[in-house]
């Protein structure tokens, strides 16, 4: 294409943007006119100016016309012609969806000419821009393209990636079904580049559903075994710089990665054996001296190591791989000292090789201080901190802080957190940790979040023992001429509520005290001097000796009449309140803060949130392992549920009194306790929307029979039954009066997002007993004290979380009634509970490992905390209660399995309870992000 | 894998391949951080690096950088050799491939991505069978005449 060759050269000649830009609007106009033109053009003209079309795009440059010429290149035989039209699509399609259609039927087209060119042309133009749309045109037709026994070997690599691409978007439209069990064969086929291929779709797969792909495990590890003891030269071309298949061979390891070990034992001793096999050849001398070689024969033994970190059961393999992974620590490659800080990270939650890990520490602590490489460094402080524990807390903190004063500003704020985190979580003594937090403020005050300081005050508030030391130390570091803006707040804070523990001393006097503080009041920001201000007035309440001194700072014209209205008002608040208020008001007002509830850590949530989920090992969460001993498990708390609270919600929680001196602007604040829905219930004429009870989602989430609607006219119960996906609901309708219901009607409506999982299986059986007869009345009448009866049977297509409303209406006395009332129809009641041994139960929550497949919340007890209630609240549910699982025996855990028609996804709970907080922490996790949520949603109103 | 992009020292992007759905604003800011990002690296710093949730594996090839970004269990190791062997099908296919090849025939460097690589997962390790299948389809361009013939404009 001599006329592309040429535009090219002419755009890269062009010295200026204006005289590119003035090059492609003449391009432009002239292809415009030849699309436009009245000759038809030649197939050859059509590629040449579509594909110039592209390079515009591709330069930046919106593109908004040409599509149906790409479109057109589709049908041409001419391969090149045909590429050109799919590459255009593949780029630009999204943006013009209209024609879809067309392009769908060139793609089928091209599917069902069993060229295989043209096929894989099309294959790849699916994958490429895998919408939903081509997922829906063609998810189900793939399947077949791959398990056909004619298929040509490079259209099945096509079929198995493309279907991967359209499984990971659209998961739903991709049909399980007969083909998965011939897929898993595919990992026995003869030519390898199929079997890699297969081995991603499969890998993928079984991360969804596990069960349906268990039998891959041993045709992997066979495939596994043959690949490492085979001498490289027998798998030709599929050798990578002598090494055998590497590709595939991490991609089985990774496969292998999705299911516990091998309960098999000949099974699990041959996998043994290969990963011993692959340990051992990284000692043999390289057989090249090429990073490829090198390089590939490393990306293999760091996937076994990380399924050996997985499986986490053979202890001798754990420990070698550690120190595998110890010799990596000193490697001069960069990349391998890398990879070694970021593998031993998750080592050192095995309780197997923590300790292994931990004697590496120094290696640590010296790649800290001399990598040159900022990426390394950060691996660093992340292993120091996964390594960390009781024993060696104070040594990794001193060091995190001294590398604190010259690290990266980039990565300084995380440290900080690290730091702030480790030292309450180890503090033995919380001298030491007020001391830690004090010296973050000073080396990397600016980095410090609002988070850590509102910890530490947090901490010294909830620790009567150690709120002395703290005045004391605040009270020293103030005295320092540049102090940190940071360490005013917390030094205001804390003197302002225990300033008095320090007065006896004259050093520190009232007095003293407050020159200290306001001596930098002049030089800090507004939100800093409204918290002094409300400091100055708890002095007026601790000392009053030196309430005429505050009065009069008060009193000044840069207070009374600062330009801020925060400000302005919090100082004439405080005057005022300090003029008329009696000693003993002021002392109940300006009462010293009471104890901050138990709570998730600040700094934690934060720490989380700036890492995205999965990446912090929680030091929070009680560290689940088979032998339910102590192991960093990874949080995987979804980041939005841990966003950190706001300064209000975070030093103020609204659940309990709160103290007038913080912040006059909330005090008018009221509790916002739910209105209760009881009016609702009661009121018959109400609309459906609000007549719809809100109790009926709380009330019959655990339950399935009782009445759930009863006004002066009309009570409607129920009774339901449920198995598996089905349910079947008895609805009964009583007469409470003693006059006929005319015209009386019932139907069922959900929402839009509803209807496509249940509504079109909601069959409506109206049956009238007294008629026996099982058609709906053309006019009912419902006599006076009489009972209707319903059945309504339910299919669960998939999972969902609306609930369905039933509607009833009927003429009474001459007026019309339109009730609506929700049906207890929720996600749960398509449970079957699942028995299972406490180890059974272990390696499914870990399989379930994924951020999003685990939700969790903290909820305070709403209902007395009975264990009776809870347990029969928990079989309610659907869920089967298994007892000697959690080794806290006050903790609950289930298990089921939620049925819909096409999948069944697999639950696991666990609720914490905490009596003398009178919280509950409830852990989903099932297999499905959605599923946890809803889940998680119901049962945390149960309690 | 979720994209690879080839972008020049200079900040010009050669090619970008997506392998998730990425909207048109989303993708120019990633493009723009990740020049930012790789172009400050010292040379001899390693490959690998963390940015948001991904794992960036990047290396350069005389006046190129290819830059992946992988997922939180994907293999680093293997996806540097993944580059790699994108280079060589590119050089096997242009004979000692430089910028100025993929310039001048970006489509060609789309459509050996494409055989090489599907949906971020490798399709074909082998070389030979990757180079085989670009010379089939290479086979089935036009003939010189027909091109010869055709007016340039």
């Amino acid at each position: 294409m001599r006329g592309l060759a040429v535009f090219i050269s002419d755009i890269r000649n062009c010295k200026s943007k204006e005289a590119e830009v003035k090059r492609i609007n003449k391009e432009l106009a002239n292809i415009r006119s030849k699309f436009k033109g009245d000759k038809a053009l030649d197939g050859y003209s059509k590629k040449k100016y579509v594909c110039k079309l592209l390079f515009i795009f591709l330069l930046g440059h919106d593109i908004d016309f040409g599509h149906m010429e790409a479109v057109n290149l589709l049908s041409s035989n001419k391969y090149t012609e045909k590429q050109i039209g799919y590459l255009f699509i593949s780029v630009l399609v999204n943006s013009n969806s209209d024609l879809i259609s067309l392009i769908n039927n060139g793609i089928k087209n091209d599917l069902a000419s069993r060229n295989p060119t043209f096929m894989n042309l099309a294959l790849h133009c699916i994958a490429n821009v895998g919408s939903r749309e081509m997922a829906e045109a063609f998810a189900s037709q793939i399947p077949s393209i791959l398990v056909a026994g004619d298929t040509m070997d490079s259209v099945k690599q096509s079929a198995a990636l493309c279907l991967l691409r359209l499984n990971r978007t659209s998961p739903d439209l991709v049909p399980m079904g007969e083909w998965t069990a011939r897929v898993v064969h595919l990992l026995n086929d003869q030519h390898l580049g199929v079997v890699t291929a297969a081995t991603s779709l499969i890998t993928t797969l079984a991360q969804k559903s596990p069960e349906d792909f268990r039998t891959s495990i041993s045709l992997a590890v066979a495939r596994l075994s043959r690949i490492v003891t085979s001498a490289s030269i027998d798998l030709q071309d599929y050798t990578y710089y002598f090494v055998a298949a590497p590709w595939l061979s991490v991609k089985l390891l990774r496969l292998l990665q999705c299911y516990p070990p091998p309960e098999d034992a000949a099974l699990r001793s041959r996998l043994t054996e290969c990963l011993e096999t692959i340990l051992n050849k990284a000692q043999e001398p390289p057989k090249s001296k090429k990073v490829q070689h090198s390089n590939a024969k490393n990306a293999v033994l760091f996937e076994a190591i990380a399924l050996i970190i997985h499986h986490d059961s053979e202890p001798t393999l754990l420990v070698r791989a550690c120190n595998q992974l110890g010799q990596f620590l000193q490697h001069r490659e960069t990349n391998l000292r890398y990879l070694a800080l970021e593998s031993m990270c998750t080592l050192a939650s095995s309780e197997f090789s923590h300790e292994a890990v931990k004697t590496h520490i120094d290696t640590v602590i010296n790649a800290l201080k001399t990598e040159r490489d900022v990426s390394v460094r950060q691996r660093a402080v992340d292993l120091l901190y996964a390594m960390c524990d009781r024993s060696n807390s104070k040594q990794i903190v001193a060091e995190m802080l001294s590398y604190l004063e010259n690290a990266d500003y980039s990565i300084r704020e995380e440290i900080v957190l690290k730091v702030a985190i480790l030292a309450e979580k180890y503090a033995v003594d919380y001298t030491w940790y007020v001391d830690t937090i004090l010296n973050l403020i000073r080396i990397a005050g600016d980095h410090v979040s609002e988070e850590v300081w509102y910890r530490v005050i947090q901490i010294v508030i909830n620790q009567d023992d150690v709120q002395g030391y703290a005045a004391k130390t605040v009270f020293e570091a103030l005295q320092t001429p540049a102090c940190h803006e940071n360490l005013l707040k917390v030094g205001g804070y804390i003197l302002g509520e225990f300033g008095n523990l320090i007065a006896g001393d004259p050093r520190s006097s009232p007095l003293v005290q407050f020159n200290l503080l306001h001596s930098k009041f002049h030089l800090c920001s507004v939100p800093t001097r409204a918290l002094l201000l409300s400091a100055y007035i708890k002095f007026i309440n601790l000392f009053p000796e030196v309430k005429p001194t505050i009065q009069d700072v008060l009193r000044s014209d840069s207070q009374l009449r600062n330009a801020d209205v925060e400000l302005q008002q919090r100082a004439i608040e405080y005057l005022r309140l300090s003029c008329i208020a009696s000693t003993d008001i002021l002392a109940t007002v300006l009462e010293e803060m009471p104890p901050f509830p138990e709570r998730e850590s600040s700094i934690l949530a934060k720490l989380k949130k700036k890492k995205g989920p999965g990446k912090v090992p929680d030091m929070d969460e009680a560290r689940w392992n088979v032998n339910g001993n102590t192991e960093h498990s990874e949080n995987t708390e979804p980041t939005n549920k841990s966003s950190p609270p706001s300064l209000v919600a975070d030093l103020l929680p609204t659940n309990r009194p709160r103290p007038a001196s913080y912040s006059p602007t909330i005090l008018s604040a009221g509790n916002m306790a739910p209105s209760h829905p009881f009016t609702d219930l009661l009121n018959m004429n109400s609309s459906p929307a609000a007549g719809a009870s809100l109790l009926v989602d709380v009330l019959f989430v655990c339950k399935n029979n009782g009445v759930i609607f009863e006004n002066q006219l009309l009570q409607i119960g129920l009774k339901s039954e449920y198995r598996q996906n089905l349910g079947r609901i008895y609805v009964f309708y009583g007469n409470k009066t003693s006059s006929q219901f005319l015209s009386f009607s019932s139907s069922v409506t959900s929402s839009d997002t509803l209807k496509t999982h249940i509504l079109p299986l909601l069959r409506l059986l109206l049956t009238d007993l007294s008629l026996n007869v099982h058609t709906m009345p053309v006019d009912p009448t419902v006599e006076g004290g009489a009972q209707l009866q319903q059945i309504l049977n339910i299919e669960c297509l998939s999972d969902f979380s609306d609930t369905p409303v039933l509607n009833v209406q009927f003429r009474y006395g001459g007026t019309l009634q339109n009730i609506a009332v929700k049906l207890p129809v929720m996600l749960n009641k398509f449970f079957q509970p699942t028995e299972m041994t406490s180890e059974d139960f272990f390696q499914r929550w870990k399989q379930l490992g994924v951020p999003q497949q685990e939700v969790q919340t903290i909820f305070k007890a709403q209902h007395p905390m009975d264990t009776d209630v809870t347990n029969a609240k928990i079989l309610g549910f659907g869920v089967a209660l298994l007892s000697g699982v959690d080794p806290n025996p006050a903790n609950f855990v289930g298990a089921g399995v939620i049925h819909t028609k096409n999948t069944q996804v697999g639950c696991l709970l666990r609720l914490e309870p905490n009596p003398q907080a009178e919280m509950y922490r409830l852990t989903l996790r099932t297999s499905r992000e959605s599923v946890s949520q809803r889940l998680c949603d119901l049962l945390s109103e149960q309690f | 894998m979720r994209f690879l992009l080839l972008f020049s020292r200079q900040g010009k992007l050669r090619l970008q391949k997506w392998f998730t759905p990425v909207s048109d604003r989303e993708k120019k800011k990633v493009i723009r951080d990740m020049m930012l990002l790789v172009l400050a690296r010292q040379p001899r710093s390693c490959n690998f690096l963390h940015w948001r949730d991904l794992k960036i594996v990047y290396k350069r090839y005389a006046s190129l950088y290819f830059c992946s970004g992988l997922e939180n269990n994907d293999n680093e190791l293997l996806a540097l050799e993944v580059l790699h062997r994108y280079v060589e099908l590119l050089d096997k296919y242009f004979g000692n491939v430089c910028e100025l090849d993929l310039i001048f025939n970006f489509e060609k460097a789309y459509y050996i991505l494409d055989e090489f690589l599907i949906g971020g997962e490798v399709l074909e390790t082998s070389k030979v069978a990757v180079s085989d299948s670009m010379e089939e389809a290479d086979t089935l361009q036009e003939t010189m005449e027909e091109y010869m013939s055709k007016p340039t404009y």
